[in-house]
């Protein structure tokens, strides 16, 4: 089925991500780790630009940049250098962004996602680096505020920008966008997405090829979602009372849902861009291959691999490979002789991913045996998102333990499911939970229920028993062993023949 | 030649009030100064690379290791007003 797109809707978006996993900040040697801190205390004459500090360009910042640049598919341009972009706000304390302009560091590239139709590619524009303003605090609302609060600590953290093509077209295609690009993002290892304000978007709307509308302010990706849909609505509405769409930017109110018109910012002349004096141009083509080498397996090649090497659905493989530590996860369980392939993903993907993002948790710490892949050993630590003090673990040990019991027949499938959230709930390995909240009793069920079946269906031999033939006792027993698989112990087996048939 | 509105746009961009009076002299001293600079154009550059930057130098670097910051009363110093260790500044739309 092919998509129509009826409201000819183009999206394209701009994202923000800001290497928060870097040490220091882009141009100076300001701890990047600022988040609960007091406000102004991780602030240098650079990042506060005051007169004759000079800024140097962080190593490893470009090295990240290219990471990202190479992992979007992009060229990594073979000279780049910044620019002043100029424009007054408080947010910037030198009157100008440092920011890249003609030569950005990486070019064209593209982002696969799942489309309204199938597989789609999203083509990116460009990535280029930049440096974070700093963050203005209204003091109360917006339209009463007496002032406003600035904080310099986010002023000079690296950015870097992601251009798309207006290639998505429905707000869902946006989402699924953004929900790629983090998991990519994740996989590189370059920033932590949970922070606040890690990964921001504005978006770049039109519809019927009409004139695109930017919109600005959205902080979440279900707010980008929501932007965008009351925008596609508010522009189809406008066209359909016979008003036009003009070029503008528009401010999102995520409390009311809707989008504002904004006062009309400068132009791109308006912000005379010129080359940075103080910062030298980068020679960066030649590091290419040294970069490249860096990267991991990324989510489209992991899923073809898990799709290959083991038996599972495209949806498991999508499930299992969005997040890079589910999929080692998965793997170190998959890896276990014992365990099918195809039940560890549906153990993985679809109960135990489902108990963990049910308690909202954040992946923030894992272990793994051995130090490099392929694990045979992988455990895995979250926090609650909204409560961090909430925290989990469970190792692929304790799932191997659970699929198996499970499949032995120890302990049923919900028991399976209670085990994980237990272990995630109050934690234990899942042998000392099975043991603890004696799950294990099914055992027992398991033998009374054999001995029951045994008499309904050997009639014979129990008449011939009960006539005093002791050896069909024997029979019986060895019948019960049969069901059980021999996990039943013969003299238990046989004490509960013989109680059973005497009522 | 620069027009008086310009001398106001560019005026409004940097935040700096101009008067009249100050557009009109503006608009002849920021005119003459392009001017100056208009003889620049008369260069044949044709197969000259851009100069983006004077100093033939390339990738200056710095190694992400952390250096400390300024002491948060240090930075409010020069600050005309603050309100519980933020600058303060008046209210922005």
């Amino acid at each position: 089925m092919v998509y129509e797109n009826p409201d000819g809707v183009r999206i394209g978006l701009e994202v923000h991500v800001q290497l928060n996993k870097l040490n220091t900040k882009l141009f100076c040697g300001c701890s990047t780790d600022y988040h609960d801190s007091e406000p102004n205390t991780h602030v240098c004459p650079v990042c506060l630009g005051l007169p004759g500090a000079l800024p140097v360009i962080n190593e490893k910042a470009v090295e990240y940049a290219m990471k990202i640049g190479l992992a979007l598919g992009c060229d990594i341009v073979e000279q780049t250098q910044f620019h002043r972009k100029n424009y007054y706000y408080p947010d910037l304390p030198k009157g100008f962004q440092t920011t890249q302009y003609d030569f950005p560091i990486a070019g064209e590239g593209k982002v696969v996602i799942e489309g309204e139709d199938g597989e789609r590619d999203i083509g990116i524009t460009r990535a280029h680096m930049e440096e974070d303003p700093g963050r203005l605090q209204h003091m109360g609302s917006i339209d009463k505020s007496k002032g406003t609060l600035i904080n310099y600590n986010r002023s000079g953290m690296t950015l870097i920008e992601i251009v798309s093509e207006p290639d998505m077209r429905s707000p869902k295609e946006a989402r699924r966008y953004l929900d790629k690009l983090r998991s990519i993002l994740d996989y590189l290892d370059v920033f932590n997405g949970d922070l606040e304000g890690a990964m921001r978007v504005d978006a770049n709307v039109s519809v019927f090829m009409g004139e695109r509308v930017e919109v600005k302010n959205i902080s979440s990706f279900k707010g980008a979602e929501r932007a965008l849909l009351y925008e596609i609505m508010r522009q189809k509405n406008q066209i359909r009372r016979g008003g036009e769409i003009t070029l503008e930017t528009r401010h999102f109110d995520e409390a009311r849902g809707v989008t504002l018109s904004m006062r009309t910012k400068e132009t791109e002349n308006d912000y005379r861009y010129f080359p940075e004096p103080d910062l030298m141009p980068m020679r960066v083509a030649d590091r290419v291959p040294a970069v490249a080498a860096t990267l991991p397996e990324l989510p489209d090649a992991k899923r073809n691999r898990f799709l290959e090497e083991y038996d599972m659905t495209d949806m498991h493989a999508k499930a299992l490979t969005s997040d890079q530590d589910i999929a080692d996860f998965y793997e170190a369980v998959a890896q276990n002789e014992n365990i099918d392939s195809k039940d560890a993903a549906v153990w993985v993907a679809d109960i135990f991913k489902g108990e963990w993002n049910y308690r909202d948790l954040a992946i923030h710490g894992r272990t793994n045996d051995p130090v490099t892949p392929p694990y045979s050993w992988v455990k895995l630590s979250g926090a609650n998102r909204k409560d961090p003090t909430i925290t989990s673990s469970i190792g692929s040990d304790d799932l191997i333990y659970i699929i198996g019991s499970v499949n032995n027949g120890e302990i049923s499938d919900n028991s399976g499911i209670e085990v994980i959230r237990i272990i995630l709930d109050e934690g234990g390995s899942a042998n000392e939970v099975i043991d603890a909240k004696g799950l294990r009793k099914v055992e027992d069920d398991i033998v009374a229920t054999a001995v029951s079946e045994t008499i309904a269906e050997n009639e014979a031999a129990v008449q011939d028993y009960l006539g005093g033939a002791e050896k069909s006792l024997n029979f019986l027993v060895g019948q019960v062993m049969k069901k059980t698989k021999g996990r039943a112990d013969a003299r238990q087996a046989r004490e509960l023949l013989v109680a059973a048939l005497k009522s | 030649m620069i027009t008086k509105d310009e001398v106001e746009h560019v005026g409004w961009l940097c935040r700096i009030e101009i008067n009249d009076a100050e557009a009109e002299e503006y608009a002849v001293k920021l005119s003459s100064v392009l001017d100056y600079f208009g003889q620049l154009d008369e260069v044949d550059t044709e197969g000259v690379e851009p100069t983006y930057h004077v100093a033939d130098i390339m990738n200056v670097f710095r190694e992400d290791v952390v250096t400390p910051s300024l002491d948060q009363k240090d930075v409010l110093t020069n600050t005309a007003e603050e309100k519980d260790g933020y600058i303060k500044a008046p209210r922005i739309i």
